[in-house]
Protein backbone atom coordinates (compact mmCIF):
# COMPACT_ATOMS: atom_id res chain seq x y z
CA UNK A 1 0.00 0.00 0.00
CA UNK A 2 1.82 3.18 -0.93
CA UNK A 3 0.74 6.66 -1.52
CA UNK A 4 -0.04 5.56 -5.38
CA UNK A 5 -2.87 2.64 -4.54
CA UNK A 6 -4.42 5.74 -2.41
CA UNK A 7 -4.44 8.24 -5.15
CA UNK A 8 -6.55 5.35 -6.92
CA UNK A 9 -8.70 4.70 -4.68
CA UNK A 10 -9.88 8.15 -3.69
CA UNK A 11 -10.40 8.46 -7.45
CA UNK A 12 -12.25 5.15 -7.87
CA UNK A 13 -14.43 6.50 -5.37
CA UNK A 14 -14.97 10.13 -7.19
CA UNK A 15 -15.81 8.75 -10.05
CA UNK A 16 -18.14 6.71 -9.09
CA UNK A 17 -19.63 9.59 -6.94
CA UNK A 18 -19.77 11.50 -10.15
CA UNK A 19 -20.66 9.06 -12.41
CA UNK A 20 -23.91 7.44 -10.75
CA UNK A 21 -25.90 11.08 -11.31
CA UNK A 22 -24.93 10.48 -14.93
CA UNK A 23 -25.96 6.53 -15.00
CA UNK A 24 -29.45 7.73 -13.72
CA UNK A 25 -29.48 10.32 -16.44
CA UNK A 26 -28.21 7.76 -19.12
CA UNK A 27 -31.31 5.51 -17.91
CA UNK A 28 -33.81 7.79 -17.76
CA UNK A 29 -32.66 9.33 -21.68
CA UNK A 30 -33.12 5.55 -22.92
CA UNK A 31 -36.35 5.38 -21.42
CA UNK A 32 -37.98 8.45 -22.94
CA UNK A 33 -36.25 7.14 -26.31
CA UNK A 34 -38.07 3.85 -25.99
CA UNK A 35 -40.99 5.26 -25.35
CA UNK A 36 -40.99 7.56 -28.05
CA UNK A 37 -40.82 10.78 -25.84
CA UNK A 38 -38.38 13.71 -26.27
CA UNK A 39 -35.62 12.72 -24.04
CA UNK A 40 -34.43 15.16 -21.24
CA UNK A 41 -30.37 16.02 -20.78
CA UNK A 42 -28.36 13.34 -19.19
CA UNK A 43 -26.96 15.74 -16.93
CA UNK A 44 -30.41 16.69 -15.49
CA UNK A 45 -29.84 14.56 -12.06
CA UNK A 46 -27.14 16.78 -11.44
CA UNK A 47 -29.39 20.17 -12.24
CA UNK A 48 -31.59 18.69 -9.67
CA UNK A 49 -28.89 17.88 -6.67
CA UNK A 50 -27.77 21.30 -7.51
CA UNK A 51 -30.40 23.34 -7.09
CA UNK A 52 -31.10 21.52 -4.10
CA UNK A 53 -28.17 22.47 -2.12
CA UNK A 54 -28.95 26.31 -2.92
CA UNK A 55 -32.04 25.88 -1.10
CA UNK A 56 -32.84 26.19 1.98
CA UNK A 57 -34.26 23.25 4.27
CA UNK A 58 -37.37 23.42 5.67
CA UNK A 59 -37.84 20.01 8.74
CA UNK A 60 -40.62 19.22 10.26
CA UNK A 61 -41.44 20.41 14.00
CA UNK A 62 -41.51 16.52 15.67
CA UNK A 63 -38.41 15.73 13.64
CA UNK A 64 -35.72 14.18 15.69
CA UNK A 65 -31.94 14.18 15.56
CA UNK A 66 -32.16 11.05 13.94
CA UNK A 67 -34.20 12.82 10.93
CA UNK A 68 -31.33 15.26 10.20
CA UNK A 69 -28.47 12.63 10.36
CA UNK A 70 -30.08 10.13 8.40
CA UNK A 71 -28.96 11.29 4.53
CA UNK A 72 -25.66 12.01 5.88
CA UNK A 73 -25.28 8.69 7.18
CA UNK A 74 -27.27 6.50 4.33
CA UNK A 75 -24.88 8.49 1.81
CA UNK A 76 -22.11 8.33 4.01
CA UNK A 77 -22.64 4.27 3.21
CA UNK A 78 -23.43 4.73 -0.15
CA UNK A 79 -20.02 6.23 -0.59
CA UNK A 80 -18.01 3.65 1.63
CA UNK A 81 -19.69 0.59 -0.65
CA UNK A 82 -18.62 2.00 -3.59
CA UNK A 83 -15.14 2.48 -2.54
CA UNK A 84 -15.46 -1.13 -1.67
CA UNK A 85 -17.11 -2.55 -4.64
CA UNK A 86 -14.26 -3.67 -7.26
CA UNK A 87 -15.39 -1.57 -10.00
CA UNK A 88 -11.80 -0.13 -11.70
CA UNK A 89 -9.42 -2.22 -9.37
CA UNK A 90 -9.04 -5.51 -7.88
CA UNK A 91 -6.18 -4.55 -5.44
CA UNK A 92 -7.43 -1.25 -3.93
CA UNK A 93 -7.16 -0.75 0.29
CA UNK A 94 -10.86 -0.31 0.83
CA UNK A 95 -11.53 -3.19 -1.37
CA UNK A 96 -9.77 -5.90 0.93
CA UNK A 97 -11.45 -4.36 4.11
CA UNK A 98 -14.91 -6.21 4.03
CA UNK A 99 -15.94 -9.11 2.15
CA UNK A 100 -19.12 -9.50 -0.09
CA UNK A 101 -21.58 -10.64 2.79
CA UNK A 102 -20.37 -7.17 4.90
CA UNK A 103 -21.14 -5.33 1.61
CA UNK A 104 -24.82 -6.83 1.70
CA UNK A 105 -24.90 -5.61 5.66
CA UNK A 106 -23.39 -1.96 4.65
CA UNK A 107 -26.73 -1.74 2.12
CA UNK A 108 -28.71 -3.27 4.55
CA UNK A 109 -27.40 -0.53 6.74
CA UNK A 110 -28.67 2.20 4.61
CA UNK A 111 -32.05 0.92 3.96
CA UNK A 112 -32.75 0.50 7.49
CA UNK A 113 -31.53 4.37 8.43
CA UNK A 114 -33.84 5.36 5.66
CA UNK A 115 -36.83 3.88 6.67
CA UNK A 116 -35.77 5.06 10.29
CA UNK A 117 -35.81 8.84 8.87
CA UNK A 118 -39.28 7.53 6.99
CA UNK A 119 -40.75 6.51 10.17
CA UNK A 120 -39.30 9.68 12.15
CA UNK A 121 -42.03 12.26 11.71
CA UNK A 122 -44.68 9.73 11.91
CA UNK A 123 -46.86 10.40 8.50
CA UNK A 124 -48.81 8.03 7.25
CA UNK A 125 -47.03 7.99 4.10
CA UNK A 126 -43.44 7.86 5.07
CA UNK A 127 -44.38 4.59 7.33
CA UNK A 128 -46.44 3.33 4.58
CA UNK A 129 -42.99 3.51 2.48
CA UNK A 130 -40.91 1.98 5.05
CA UNK A 131 -42.92 -1.05 5.40
CA UNK A 132 -42.76 -1.78 1.91
CA UNK A 133 -39.15 -0.95 1.76
CA UNK A 134 -38.85 -3.37 4.31
CA UNK A 135 -41.23 -5.79 3.08
CA UNK A 136 -39.08 -5.75 -0.21
CA UNK A 137 -35.66 -5.03 1.60
CA UNK A 138 -36.11 -8.82 3.71
CA UNK A 139 -37.13 -10.88 0.67
CA UNK A 140 -34.83 -9.69 -1.98
CA UNK A 141 -31.65 -10.23 0.64
CA UNK A 142 -31.59 -13.41 0.86
CA UNK A 143 -32.04 -13.84 -2.79
CA UNK A 144 -28.87 -11.45 -2.88
CA UNK A 145 -26.96 -13.25 -0.30
CA UNK A 146 -27.30 -16.45 -2.32
CA UNK A 147 -26.29 -15.04 -5.90
CA UNK A 148 -23.04 -14.03 -4.08
CA UNK A 149 -22.86 -17.70 -2.30
CA UNK A 150 -22.80 -19.22 -5.79
CA UNK A 151 -19.99 -17.07 -7.17
CA UNK A 152 -18.41 -17.34 -4.16
CA UNK A 153 -18.51 -21.33 -4.35
CA UNK A 154 -17.14 -20.86 -8.00
CA UNK A 155 -14.32 -18.75 -7.01
CA UNK A 156 -13.80 -20.17 -3.38
CA UNK A 157 -13.66 -16.62 -1.99
CA UNK A 158 -16.29 -14.17 -0.65
CA UNK A 159 -14.22 -11.52 -1.24
CA UNK A 160 -15.64 -9.76 -3.96
CA UNK A 161 -12.61 -8.30 -5.58
CA UNK A 162 -11.06 -12.29 -5.30
CA UNK A 163 -14.09 -13.75 -7.22
CA UNK A 164 -14.28 -11.01 -9.79
CA UNK A 165 -10.08 -11.90 -10.24
CA UNK A 166 -10.77 -15.24 -10.79
CA UNK A 167 -13.31 -15.28 -12.81
CA UNK A 168 -12.06 -12.92 -15.14
CA UNK A 169 -8.92 -14.78 -15.39
CA UNK A 170 -9.64 -18.51 -15.48
CA UNK A 171 -10.27 -20.54 -18.53
CA UNK A 172 -13.34 -20.11 -20.59
CA UNK A 173 -16.41 -22.46 -19.06
CA UNK A 174 -20.35 -22.08 -19.49
CA UNK A 175 -21.91 -21.70 -16.03
CA UNK A 176 -25.54 -22.49 -16.01
CA UNK A 177 -25.68 -21.77 -12.41
CA UNK A 178 -24.16 -17.90 -13.25
CA UNK A 179 -27.34 -17.42 -15.92
CA UNK A 180 -29.47 -18.21 -13.21
CA UNK A 181 -28.06 -16.18 -10.60
CA UNK A 182 -27.87 -13.22 -13.42
CA UNK A 183 -31.26 -13.06 -13.51
CA UNK A 184 -32.26 -13.56 -9.91
CA UNK A 185 -29.06 -10.41 -9.45
CA UNK A 186 -30.81 -8.58 -12.44
CA UNK A 187 -34.71 -8.94 -10.48
CA UNK A 188 -32.97 -8.38 -7.02
CA UNK A 189 -31.48 -5.30 -8.60
CA UNK A 190 -35.06 -4.02 -10.08
CA UNK A 191 -36.65 -4.52 -6.47
CA UNK A 192 -33.89 -2.69 -4.68
CA UNK A 193 -33.33 -0.02 -6.32
CA UNK A 194 -36.97 0.74 -6.69
CA UNK A 195 -37.35 0.05 -10.22
CA UNK A 196 -40.65 -0.06 -12.28
CA UNK A 197 -41.68 -4.08 -11.85
CA UNK A 198 -41.64 -3.44 -7.88
CA UNK A 199 -41.71 0.74 -7.57
CA UNK A 200 -42.00 3.57 -10.31
CA UNK A 201 -39.20 5.86 -9.55
CA UNK A 202 -40.76 8.41 -12.15
CA UNK A 203 -44.30 9.41 -10.55
CA UNK A 204 -45.56 10.08 -6.97
CA UNK A 205 -48.43 7.84 -7.41
CA UNK A 206 -49.42 8.11 -3.71
CA UNK A 207 -51.20 4.40 -3.60
CA UNK A 208 -48.66 2.60 -5.35
CA UNK A 209 -45.06 4.51 -4.41
CA UNK A 210 -42.34 2.78 -1.95
CA UNK A 211 -39.32 4.75 -2.29
CA UNK A 212 -40.57 8.32 -2.62
CA UNK A 213 -42.85 7.78 -0.39
CA UNK A 214 -39.94 7.82 2.54
CA UNK A 215 -38.25 10.75 0.84
CA UNK A 216 -41.33 13.24 1.08
CA UNK A 217 -40.54 15.03 4.51
CA UNK A 218 -37.40 15.91 2.75
CA UNK A 219 -36.09 18.81 1.16
CA UNK A 220 -33.27 21.16 -0.14
CA UNK A 221 -29.71 19.24 1.04
CA UNK A 222 -31.26 16.35 2.42
CA UNK A 223 -33.18 15.61 -0.25
CA UNK A 224 -30.15 16.29 -2.71
CA UNK A 225 -28.04 13.96 -0.36
CA UNK A 226 -31.27 11.10 -0.03
CA UNK A 227 -31.32 11.42 -4.06
CA UNK A 228 -27.83 11.47 -4.86
CA UNK A 229 -26.90 7.88 -2.77
CA UNK A 230 -30.36 6.27 -4.32
CA UNK A 231 -28.00 6.94 -7.40
CA UNK A 232 -24.76 5.60 -6.16
CA UNK A 233 -27.06 2.66 -4.59
CA UNK A 234 -27.89 1.78 -8.19
CA UNK A 235 -24.69 2.56 -9.48
CA UNK A 236 -23.22 0.08 -6.79
CA UNK A 237 -25.36 -2.26 -7.67
CA UNK A 238 -24.71 -2.17 -11.34
CA UNK A 239 -21.01 -2.44 -10.65
CA UNK A 240 -21.63 -5.53 -8.07
CA UNK A 241 -23.37 -7.25 -11.32
CA UNK A 242 -20.28 -6.50 -13.05
CA UNK A 243 -17.97 -7.93 -10.74
CA UNK A 244 -19.97 -10.95 -10.58
CA UNK A 245 -20.93 -11.73 -13.55
CA UNK A 246 -18.64 -9.58 -16.70
CA UNK A 247 -15.50 -9.40 -14.71
CA UNK A 248 -13.48 -8.85 -17.78
CA UNK A 249 -11.68 -4.83 -17.89
CA UNK A 250 -10.77 -4.78 -14.21
CA UNK A 251 -7.40 -4.91 -14.28
CA UNK A 252 -6.25 -7.70 -11.63
CA UNK A 253 -3.56 -7.00 -9.70
CA UNK A 254 -1.99 -3.91 -8.40
CA UNK A 255 -3.34 -1.00 -10.17
CA UNK A 256 -1.44 2.22 -10.54
CA UNK A 257 -3.19 5.76 -12.59
CA UNK A 258 -2.81 4.31 -15.95
CA UNK A 259 -4.69 0.86 -15.31
CA UNK A 260 -7.16 3.11 -14.08
CA UNK A 261 -7.41 5.23 -17.44
CA UNK A 262 -7.70 2.00 -19.04
CA UNK A 263 -10.56 0.53 -17.23
CA UNK A 264 -12.34 3.61 -17.34
CA UNK A 265 -13.74 3.45 -20.69
CA UNK A 266 -14.42 -0.06 -20.25
CA UNK A 267 -16.37 0.40 -16.97
CA UNK A 268 -18.39 3.56 -18.90
CA UNK A 269 -18.76 0.94 -21.86
CA UNK A 270 -20.63 -1.62 -19.07
CA UNK A 271 -22.55 1.35 -17.92
CA UNK A 272 -24.07 2.09 -20.88
CA UNK A 273 -25.34 -0.77 -21.84
CA UNK A 274 -26.58 -2.04 -18.94
CA UNK A 275 -28.79 1.34 -18.84
CA UNK A 276 -29.76 0.73 -21.83
CA UNK A 277 -30.75 -2.70 -20.65
CA UNK A 278 -32.09 -1.82 -17.47
CA UNK A 279 -34.62 0.71 -19.65
CA UNK A 280 -35.25 -2.02 -22.06
CA UNK A 281 -36.41 -4.10 -19.05
CA UNK A 282 -38.05 -0.96 -17.51
CA UNK A 283 -40.46 -0.37 -20.63
CA UNK A 284 -41.54 -3.75 -21.88
CA UNK A 285 -42.83 -4.89 -18.16
CA UNK A 286 -45.68 -3.41 -16.38
CA UNK A 287 -45.58 -2.28 -12.93
CA UNK A 288 -47.10 -5.44 -10.06
CA UNK A 289 -49.19 -5.10 -7.63
CA UNK A 290 -47.33 -4.66 -4.15
CA UNK A 291 -49.13 -7.32 -2.60
CA UNK A 292 -47.25 -9.78 -5.45
CA UNK A 293 -43.82 -7.99 -5.28
CA UNK A 294 -43.69 -10.97 -2.96
CA UNK A 295 -44.04 -13.34 -5.83
CA UNK A 296 -41.62 -11.45 -8.08
CA UNK A 297 -38.89 -11.90 -4.92
CA UNK A 298 -40.09 -15.67 -4.13
CA UNK A 299 -38.91 -16.33 -8.01
CA UNK A 300 -35.56 -13.95 -7.46
CA UNK A 301 -34.61 -16.14 -4.30
CA UNK A 302 -35.74 -19.60 -6.49
CA UNK A 303 -33.40 -18.76 -9.45
CA UNK A 304 -30.87 -17.99 -7.05
CA UNK A 305 -30.91 -21.18 -5.62
CA UNK A 306 -31.37 -23.13 -8.39
CA UNK A 307 -28.40 -21.67 -9.81
CA UNK A 308 -26.35 -23.25 -6.53
CA UNK A 309 -28.28 -26.46 -6.64
CA UNK A 310 -27.05 -26.66 -10.41
CA UNK A 311 -23.63 -25.50 -9.44
CA UNK A 312 -23.77 -28.66 -6.91
CA UNK A 313 -24.73 -30.84 -8.85
CA UNK A 314 -23.60 -30.47 -12.82
CA UNK A 315 -20.74 -28.40 -12.44
CA UNK A 316 -18.00 -30.22 -9.62
CA UNK B 1 -11.85 -26.55 -10.99
CA UNK B 2 -11.08 -29.00 -13.84
CA UNK B 3 -11.87 -27.73 -17.40
CA UNK B 4 -14.17 -30.14 -18.90
CA UNK B 5 -14.54 -29.96 -23.07
CA UNK B 6 -17.24 -28.07 -24.20
CA UNK B 7 -19.76 -30.59 -25.38
CA UNK B 8 -20.02 -31.79 -21.47
CA UNK B 9 -20.63 -28.40 -20.80
CA UNK B 10 -23.13 -28.00 -23.17
CA UNK B 11 -25.19 -30.98 -22.30
CA UNK B 12 -24.86 -29.33 -18.59
CA UNK B 13 -26.09 -26.21 -19.65
CA UNK B 14 -29.18 -28.25 -21.49
CA UNK B 15 -30.08 -29.84 -18.09
CA UNK B 16 -29.75 -26.87 -16.02
CA UNK B 17 -32.13 -25.34 -19.01
CA UNK B 18 -34.73 -28.59 -18.31
CA UNK B 19 -34.48 -27.93 -14.83
CA UNK B 20 -35.55 -24.02 -15.20
CA UNK B 21 -38.77 -25.44 -17.88
CA UNK B 22 -39.55 -27.98 -15.36
CA UNK B 23 -39.97 -24.82 -12.93
CA UNK B 24 -41.47 -22.44 -15.14
CA UNK B 25 -44.09 -25.36 -15.95
CA UNK B 26 -44.81 -25.04 -12.09
CA UNK B 27 -45.31 -21.45 -11.77
CA UNK B 28 -47.61 -21.33 -15.11
CA UNK B 29 -51.11 -21.22 -15.17
CA UNK B 30 -52.22 -20.54 -18.43
CA UNK B 31 -52.79 -24.01 -20.74
CA UNK B 32 -51.35 -22.34 -23.89
CA UNK B 33 -47.71 -21.47 -22.37
CA UNK B 34 -47.66 -24.52 -20.58
CA UNK B 35 -47.97 -26.73 -23.74
CA UNK B 36 -45.43 -24.31 -25.06
CA UNK B 37 -43.00 -24.79 -22.65
CA UNK B 38 -43.63 -28.73 -23.17
CA UNK B 39 -42.17 -27.84 -26.02
CA UNK B 40 -39.73 -26.25 -25.08
CA UNK B 41 -38.66 -29.19 -22.64
CA UNK B 42 -38.86 -31.22 -26.24
CA UNK B 43 -36.44 -29.48 -28.04
CA UNK B 44 -33.53 -29.18 -25.16
CA UNK B 45 -34.54 -33.05 -24.74
CA UNK B 46 -33.62 -33.41 -28.53
CA UNK B 47 -30.65 -31.62 -28.37
CA UNK B 48 -29.37 -33.13 -25.46
CA UNK B 49 -29.79 -36.21 -27.45
CA UNK B 50 -27.86 -34.97 -30.08
CA UNK B 51 -25.39 -33.56 -27.43
CA UNK B 52 -24.72 -37.03 -26.04
CA UNK B 53 -24.95 -39.11 -29.60
CA UNK B 54 -21.95 -36.72 -31.31
CA UNK B 55 -19.97 -36.93 -27.27
CA UNK B 56 -20.51 -40.89 -27.20
CA UNK B 57 -20.86 -42.55 -30.95
CA UNK B 58 -23.80 -44.09 -29.86
CA UNK B 59 -25.32 -44.11 -33.49
CA UNK B 60 -28.85 -45.22 -31.96
CA UNK B 61 -29.30 -41.90 -30.35
CA UNK B 62 -29.61 -40.11 -32.76
CA UNK B 63 -32.89 -41.97 -34.09
CA UNK B 64 -34.10 -41.31 -30.60
CA UNK B 65 -33.35 -37.34 -31.43
CA UNK B 66 -35.15 -37.51 -34.68
CA UNK B 67 -37.92 -39.52 -32.69
CA UNK B 68 -38.19 -36.99 -30.18
CA UNK B 69 -38.06 -34.00 -32.51
CA UNK B 70 -40.75 -35.66 -34.25
CA UNK B 71 -43.07 -36.77 -31.49
CA UNK B 72 -42.67 -34.54 -28.69
CA UNK B 73 -41.68 -31.06 -30.53
CA UNK B 74 -43.84 -31.17 -33.57
CA UNK B 75 -46.68 -33.45 -32.72
CA UNK B 76 -47.81 -34.25 -29.70
CA UNK B 77 -47.49 -30.31 -28.69
CA UNK B 78 -49.66 -29.44 -32.13
CA UNK B 79 -52.10 -32.23 -31.00
CA UNK B 80 -52.60 -30.21 -27.65
CA UNK B 81 -53.00 -26.89 -29.31
CA UNK B 82 -55.63 -28.37 -31.39
CA UNK B 83 -57.55 -30.09 -28.66
CA UNK B 84 -57.04 -26.20 -26.48
CA UNK B 85 -58.72 -24.64 -29.23
CA UNK B 86 -61.99 -26.97 -29.75
CA UNK B 87 -62.01 -27.29 -25.97
CA UNK B 88 -61.81 -23.91 -25.20
CA UNK B 89 -59.63 -24.45 -22.33
CA UNK B 90 -57.39 -21.42 -22.07
CA UNK B 91 -56.74 -21.12 -18.19
CA UNK B 92 -56.35 -23.26 -15.22
CA UNK B 93 -58.10 -22.24 -11.85
CA UNK B 94 -56.67 -21.40 -9.05
CA UNK B 95 -53.71 -23.74 -8.09
CA UNK B 96 -54.57 -25.78 -4.65
CA UNK B 97 -51.01 -23.85 -3.17
CA UNK B 98 -50.11 -20.70 -4.01
CA UNK B 99 -47.58 -19.66 -6.69
CA UNK B 100 -44.38 -19.67 -3.56
CA UNK B 101 -45.86 -22.16 -1.73
CA UNK B 102 -45.53 -24.56 -4.92
CA UNK B 103 -42.24 -23.07 -5.86
CA UNK B 104 -40.83 -23.84 -2.23
CA UNK B 105 -42.30 -27.03 -2.11
CA UNK B 106 -40.56 -27.78 -5.69
CA UNK B 107 -37.17 -26.55 -4.80
CA UNK B 108 -37.44 -28.86 -1.58
CA UNK B 109 -38.29 -31.70 -3.66
CA UNK B 110 -34.95 -30.83 -6.23
CA UNK B 111 -32.50 -30.77 -3.20
CA UNK B 112 -34.24 -34.53 -2.90
CA UNK B 113 -33.66 -35.24 -5.98
CA UNK B 114 -30.43 -34.05 -5.93
CA UNK B 115 -29.85 -35.95 -2.72
CA UNK B 116 -30.94 -39.45 -4.23
CA UNK B 117 -29.65 -39.52 -7.35
CA UNK B 118 -25.84 -38.48 -5.99
CA UNK B 119 -24.55 -41.68 -4.96
CA UNK B 120 -26.13 -43.15 -8.10
CA UNK B 121 -24.34 -41.00 -10.51
CA UNK B 122 -21.16 -41.68 -9.18
CA UNK B 123 -21.52 -45.29 -10.31
CA UNK B 124 -21.92 -44.43 -13.53
CA UNK B 125 -19.39 -43.68 -16.42
CA UNK B 126 -21.61 -41.67 -19.06
CA UNK B 127 -20.28 -38.55 -20.08
CA UNK B 128 -24.09 -37.26 -18.78
CA UNK B 129 -24.36 -39.49 -15.53
CA UNK B 130 -24.55 -35.57 -13.80
CA UNK B 131 -28.05 -35.45 -15.52
CA UNK B 132 -29.53 -38.05 -13.19
CA UNK B 133 -30.50 -35.83 -10.18
CA UNK B 134 -32.08 -33.44 -13.09
CA UNK B 135 -34.10 -36.10 -14.58
CA UNK B 136 -35.12 -37.67 -10.94
CA UNK B 137 -36.33 -33.77 -10.53
CA UNK B 138 -37.67 -33.24 -13.55
CA UNK B 139 -39.52 -36.32 -13.05
CA UNK B 140 -40.54 -35.09 -9.12
CA UNK B 141 -41.52 -31.62 -10.45
CA UNK B 142 -43.95 -33.02 -12.89
CA UNK B 143 -45.50 -35.07 -10.56
CA UNK B 144 -46.40 -31.70 -8.31
CA UNK B 145 -47.35 -29.97 -11.67
CA UNK B 146 -49.98 -33.06 -11.87
CA UNK B 147 -51.09 -33.27 -8.22
CA UNK B 148 -51.61 -29.33 -7.87
CA UNK B 149 -53.34 -28.97 -10.99
CA UNK B 150 -57.51 -29.51 -11.69
CA UNK B 151 -58.06 -29.09 -15.24
CA UNK B 152 -57.56 -32.53 -17.02
CA UNK B 153 -55.69 -30.71 -19.64
CA UNK B 154 -52.74 -29.80 -17.61
CA UNK B 155 -52.34 -32.69 -15.99
CA UNK B 156 -51.74 -34.19 -19.00
CA UNK B 157 -49.20 -31.86 -20.00
CA UNK B 158 -47.54 -33.12 -16.47
CA UNK B 159 -47.82 -36.58 -17.43
CA UNK B 160 -46.01 -35.92 -20.52
CA UNK B 161 -43.33 -33.91 -18.55
CA UNK B 162 -42.80 -36.64 -16.40
CA UNK B 163 -42.48 -38.89 -19.26
CA UNK B 164 -39.54 -36.58 -21.14
CA UNK B 165 -37.61 -36.66 -17.33
CA UNK B 166 -37.60 -40.36 -17.36
CA UNK B 167 -36.46 -40.55 -21.07
CA UNK B 168 -33.52 -38.33 -20.11
CA UNK B 169 -32.76 -40.30 -17.13
CA UNK B 170 -32.71 -42.92 -18.97
CA UNK B 171 -30.22 -41.22 -21.57
CA UNK B 172 -28.13 -40.20 -18.69
CA UNK B 173 -27.90 -43.28 -17.12
CA UNK B 174 -27.24 -45.55 -19.66
CA UNK B 175 -26.93 -43.81 -23.12
CA UNK B 176 -30.51 -44.54 -23.81
CA UNK B 177 -32.94 -47.68 -23.43
CA UNK B 178 -32.66 -50.26 -26.44
CA UNK B 179 -34.28 -49.18 -29.47
CA UNK B 180 -37.03 -51.74 -29.29
CA UNK B 181 -38.42 -50.17 -25.70
CA UNK B 182 -38.17 -46.44 -27.15
CA UNK B 183 -39.89 -46.85 -29.87
CA UNK B 184 -42.68 -49.13 -27.27
CA UNK B 185 -42.57 -46.15 -24.81
CA UNK B 186 -42.77 -43.46 -27.86
CA UNK B 187 -46.06 -45.63 -29.42
CA UNK B 188 -47.41 -45.58 -25.73
CA UNK B 189 -47.33 -42.24 -25.31
CA UNK B 190 -48.70 -41.29 -28.45
CA UNK B 191 -51.52 -43.98 -28.17
CA UNK B 192 -52.43 -42.39 -24.52
CA UNK B 193 -52.32 -38.71 -25.48
CA UNK B 194 -54.94 -40.17 -28.45
CA UNK B 195 -57.12 -41.98 -26.11
CA UNK B 196 -56.94 -38.83 -23.11
CA UNK B 197 -58.16 -36.38 -26.46
CA UNK B 198 -60.91 -38.73 -26.46
CA UNK B 199 -61.42 -38.72 -22.53
CA UNK B 200 -61.68 -34.93 -22.69
CA UNK B 201 -64.34 -34.89 -24.80
CA UNK B 202 -66.36 -37.28 -22.59
CA UNK B 203 -65.71 -35.80 -19.27
CA UNK B 204 -66.71 -32.27 -21.10
CA UNK B 205 -69.96 -33.91 -22.10
CA UNK B 206 -70.36 -35.62 -18.63
CA UNK B 207 -69.49 -32.04 -16.50
CA UNK B 208 -69.54 -28.93 -18.90
CA UNK B 209 -66.21 -28.66 -17.74
CA UNK B 210 -62.22 -30.39 -17.59
CA UNK B 211 -61.88 -29.51 -13.83
CA UNK B 212 -61.14 -33.03 -12.50
CA UNK B 213 -62.59 -32.25 -9.10
CA UNK B 214 -65.88 -33.10 -10.28
CA UNK B 215 -64.88 -36.64 -10.83
CA UNK B 216 -64.64 -36.73 -6.80
CA UNK B 217 -68.71 -36.53 -6.52
CA UNK B 218 -69.32 -39.50 -9.22
CA UNK B 219 -71.18 -41.66 -6.35
CA UNK B 220 -73.07 -38.92 -4.88
CA UNK B 221 -75.73 -38.15 -7.67
CA UNK B 222 -75.57 -40.71 -10.04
Amino acid sequence: MNAVTWITQIVEALVALTAAPLFVGWVNQCRAWLQNRRAPSIWLPYRGIGKLFMKDALIADSASPLFRAAPYIVFGLMVTAAAIIPSMGTRLPFTSVADAIALVGLLAAARFFISLAAMDIGTAFGTLGARREMLVGFLAEPALLMVIFVASMISATTALPLIAERLATQDFALYPSLAFTAVAFTMVLLAENARIPIDNPATHLELTMIHEAMLLEYSARHLALMEWAAALKLFNYACIGFALFIPWGIPPGEVGPELLAASLPVLAAKLAVAGAGLALIETVSAKLRVFRAPEFLASAFIFAVLGMLVHLLLEN
Amino acid sequence: MIARPLDVQLLNACAALLLLVSFAMLAQRRVVALVNLLAIQGGLLCMATLLLAWRSGQHHLYVSAALTFGLKVCFLPWLLYRLIRRLEVYWDTEPMLNVAGTMLTGLITVIFAFGLAQPIAALGTTAARNGLGVAVAVIFLAFITMITRRKAMSQVVGFLSMENGLFFGAMSATYGMPMIVELGVALDVLVAMLVLGVFFFQIREQFDSLDLGHLESLKENP
